[in-house]
């Protein structure tokens, strides 16, 4: 009896809270609902357009800009505009800019064989648009008519990383090495290294090339770190691994591609509420917005803002498809399953994005959905491709062995 | 006091948590590419419509931070705005049947899209009279950035068609459909029920009413009816009441016998609201539900009138257009009604109900319909709802 009464008393409270989340859950839709409006005063800010106020990186754009308006055929102040462009999407996570680099690139866009500038930056840009085959296709005439130009082998390099193929990376990184000793040329062999077999190396050479490299820029150290981060995690070096990203977060950039590294690390820890107080304003950039919803949506009580974040990706991820643009399938993906919970559209998402790339991040998102779709087959690619390259990963490992009981 | 078993409250819950999400129908539109949305509404009468362009997007193509401070407000957007006009009247060209329109920017607005501000641009297109064939021509940021995308949304006397402007399909042309003619009752039906969902007034001032509808006010507190019977019965008077005085005013409005001015109809709508839900606190209306509900309905009567003279009537079906309309408020009033009583009369019993839901809900009603009220009689915007 008294149970009983317990039961009642414990369930009227939960409702009770329930409600609460759900009166505040519908406020948060119906402000994401907005209807168009007249803002209350001319002080209202309604759009910050640099980082700072006085970032000098934006600051020189339009100016610049103007001059290449004028003066559209001038290769040097387009490569330098473009330059800029390819540095602000990724230092503020907005695409954006690579259609104004490309813009800017106009000129020799269509050429088959540009100005050796020109196709380094275009090849780089077609890279960020994940168009690989392209970008490759640019960087094979890079390299044939300009061996001794570091940035074409470069991005050589990273391309053939994330598209999974290690020793075409490896080679592409032999001339790097050449041409520019030093931390960048380090971390880009550490990374294909890391993934092909030799995982402990990797540590080792990228924790001495941090050490012996204290001069190098802040984003050179912060790309090593990550690299070094990255690597443990691939380990199960957790401790390690956390410390390292801290003091990559320490170099004073606020990265990307960082954040959303160690948010996955402290994710798979089950410490959601560091992840959300990490990003809680990084809401512009999608892959971001993602780690943060995936954080809020294990906390418990789910925060307010959890139903207009996942509004928002849906809405992003809807409007990439109008547009024709399919560049977001790993995250896609990701979202389709942990937040939408629909393990089989996932799956599809995982394994069109694997037909693109091969990163660890591809794997697992490809593993995790033939797991959760009750489809072992599907993941045999990924299996096979881990087994091929001797690719060190435990979290892999465990998704391995998972499905190998299904 | 006796309750409900802990699994069916969770049903109830789980229940009008998914039809409260149905209600809040919300419409976002985001994008981190480069993309603005255009929509054009093409009916028998007249050719508008709306484009929303990327603050971050006009920053680069027009410039709108003219203290170079990195932020753009909405006082300098508003100072660049016939700039902004002029640049998306260049950018955007409109043909029917082969014969030029021209867009006139009516107003400059804000919409919060996910991903941040945008320039909302409300336009009519002038020129063209019920062309067959529209031919649109988009070039909107190509030259600075072609991997730029227009959205379009083209609706067109109820047909709903997309399309994406890109530098290689600058121009688009659509066959537009000829207005099927049907029966004006049908069409106000829709819009009657239309008009009531989206009326979050008539909506609040209905709930107000409702919510203590399946109690009883005794000795100073509220108490569950004993059985369902005397709270149906309850409700179905209040809402019988509510739409005879509405269908009453709206009659003698929509025929012209009576006119009020519209601001003083909607404010006064507002206050009802208020009123309605502060008897749940405070009762100084005695008992009479449906009493308040006749008084106040005759009230929001003139509302829908209003709505219904924007949408025009049909003169030579007068007797069809008013009364279709006002079936369809009847409908879309019962559909709120058959989600609402089932869920009251489930929780009724719950103190949980009387002390939180009727109390913490009037409450808000009152907030809610006090900023009404204060816009209205003010004159001014403040509330996103």
């Amino acid at each position: 009896m008294q149970h009983k009464n317990d039961m009642i008393a414990w369930t009227s409270k939960k409702l009770r809270t329930k409600w609460l989340t759900c009166f505040f859950i519908i406020a948060a839709i119906n402000v994401i609902r907005c209807e168009p409006y007249i803002p209350q005063a001319g002080s209202n800010v309604l759009e910050k357009i640099r980082i700072t106020a006085f970032d000098p990186a934006a600051h020189g754009m339009h100016e610049l800009r103007a001059r290449l308006t004028a003066d559209p055929g001038n290769i040097s102040l387009a490569c330098q505009f473009t330059r800029l462009c390819i540095e602000r999407s990724r230092s503020e996570a907005d695409p954006r800019f690579l259609g104004r680099a490309q813009s800017a690139l106009a000129p020799w866009w269509d050429e088959a064989v540009p100005p050796i500038d020109a196709l380094v930056l275009r090849a780089t840009i077609k890279q960020s648009q994940h168009d690989f085959t392209n970008a490759l296709a640019d960087l094979d005439i890079a390299v044939h008519s300009d061996p001794r130009n570091p940035q074409a082998w470069l991005t050589r390099a990273t391309i053939f990383t994330v598209l999974g193929d290690y020793p075409a990376a490896r080679q592409a990184c032999l001339p790097l090495a050449q041409l520019t000793p030093g931390l960048i040329a380090l971390t880009a062999v550490a990374n294909v290294t890391s993934l092909n077999g030799g995982a402990e190396p990797a540590c080792r050479l990228l924790r001495n090339a941090l050490a012996a490299n204290a001069s190098a820029s802040a984003d050179e150290k912060v790309w090593a770190s990550t690299a070094l981060a990255e690597t443990e995690v691939r380990l199960g070096r957790v401790l390690e691994a956390e410390a390292d990203f801290k003091s990559a977060l320490k170099f004073g950039r606020r990265d990307p591609y960082l954040l959303g590294a160690y948010s996955d690390l402290l994710l798979s820890q089950g410490r959601a509420r560091e992840v959300v107080d990490l990003l809680k304003d990084e809401t512009r950039a999608d892959a971001l917005l993602l780690r943060l919803a995936l954080a809020e949506a294990t906390i418990v009580p789910q925060p307010a803002t959890l139903q207009t974040h996942v509004a928002t990706l849906k809405a992003r991820y809807e409007s990439g498809h109008l547009r024709g643009d399919f560049v977001h399938q790993r995250e896609e993906a990701r979202f389709t399953l942990q937040l939408l919970n629909q393990p089989r559209e996932a799956l599809k998402l995982a394994q069109i994005n694997w037909q693109v790339q091969h990163e660890p991040a591809d794997l697992s998102i490809l593993l995790e959905t033939a797991l959760a779709a009750s489809d072992p087959s599907a993941a045999k690619p990924a299996l096979d491709f881990i087994q091929t390259n001797h690719l060190q990963d435990v979290a892999l490992m465990n998704l391995s062995e998972k499905l190998n009981h299904k | 006091m006796k309750n409900f078993a802990p699994a069916l409250q969770l049903r109830c819950f789980y229940l009008s948590l998914f039809i409260l999400l149905l209600l809040s129908v919300f419409q976002t539109r985001a994008h981190t590419q480069s993309t603005s949305y255009v929509t054009f509404n093409v009916t028998s009468k007249n050719i508008s419509g709306e484009w929303d362009l990327s603050l971050r997007d006009l920053e680069d193509a027009v410039g709108l931070d003219v203290n170079d401070d990195g932020v753009i407000t909405w006082a300098e957007l508003l100072a660049r705005k016939d700039a902004v006009s002029a640049y998306a009247i260049s950018q955007l060209h409109v043909r029917g049947d082969g014969q030029p329109g021209s867009l006139r920017i009516k107003e400059l607005l804000v919409d919060n899209l996910s991903d941040g501000n945008y320039a909302v641009l409300r336009f009519d297109v002038e020129g063209l009279e019920q062309p067959a064939k529209l031919e649109l021509s988009y070039n909107a940021f190509f030259d600075i950035d072609p991997k730029h995308r227009g959205l379009l949304r083209l609706e067109d006397n109820g047909i709903t068609r997309l399309a994406v402007f890109d530098p290689f399909n600058s121009t688009q042309t659509f066959d537009l459909t000829k207005e099927v003619p049907h029966s004006p009752f049908l069409t106000f039906l829709i819009e009657g029920v239309w008009h009531i969902w989206s009326g979050y007034d008539h909506i609040l001032f209905l709930l107000a009413l409702l919510l203590p509808g399946v109690l009883l006010r005794r000795d100073g507190k509220w108490q569950p009816v004993s059985a369902a019977r005397p709270a149906f019965v309850n409700v179905l008077k209040i809402v019988t009441a509510f739409t005879l005085a509405h269908s009453i005013t709206l009659s003698l409005a929509a025929l012209g016998y009576v006119h009020l001015p519209t601001r003083l109809v909607e404010s006064a709508i507002a206050a009802s609201v208020v009123l309605a839900a502060f008897n749940n606190l405070v009762p100084f209306f005695a008992e009479r539900g449906w009493m308040v509900a006749f008084g106040f309905g005759l009230l929001h009567g003139f509302g829908f009138a209003n709505a219904l003279r924007d949408l025009g009537l049909h003169n030579g079906q007068l007797a069809a257009t008013l009364f279709g309309f006002n079936l369809g408020v009847e409908l879309g009033q019962l559909a709120i009604v058959a989600v609402f009583l089932p869920l009251a009369l489930s929780l009724r019993r719950l103190l949980f109900y009387q002390s939180f839901v009727l109390r913490f809900g009037s409450a808000a009603i009152i907030v809610i319909a006090s900023g009404w009220f204060a816009e209205r009689v003010f004159d001014f915007k403040w509330l996103p709802f």
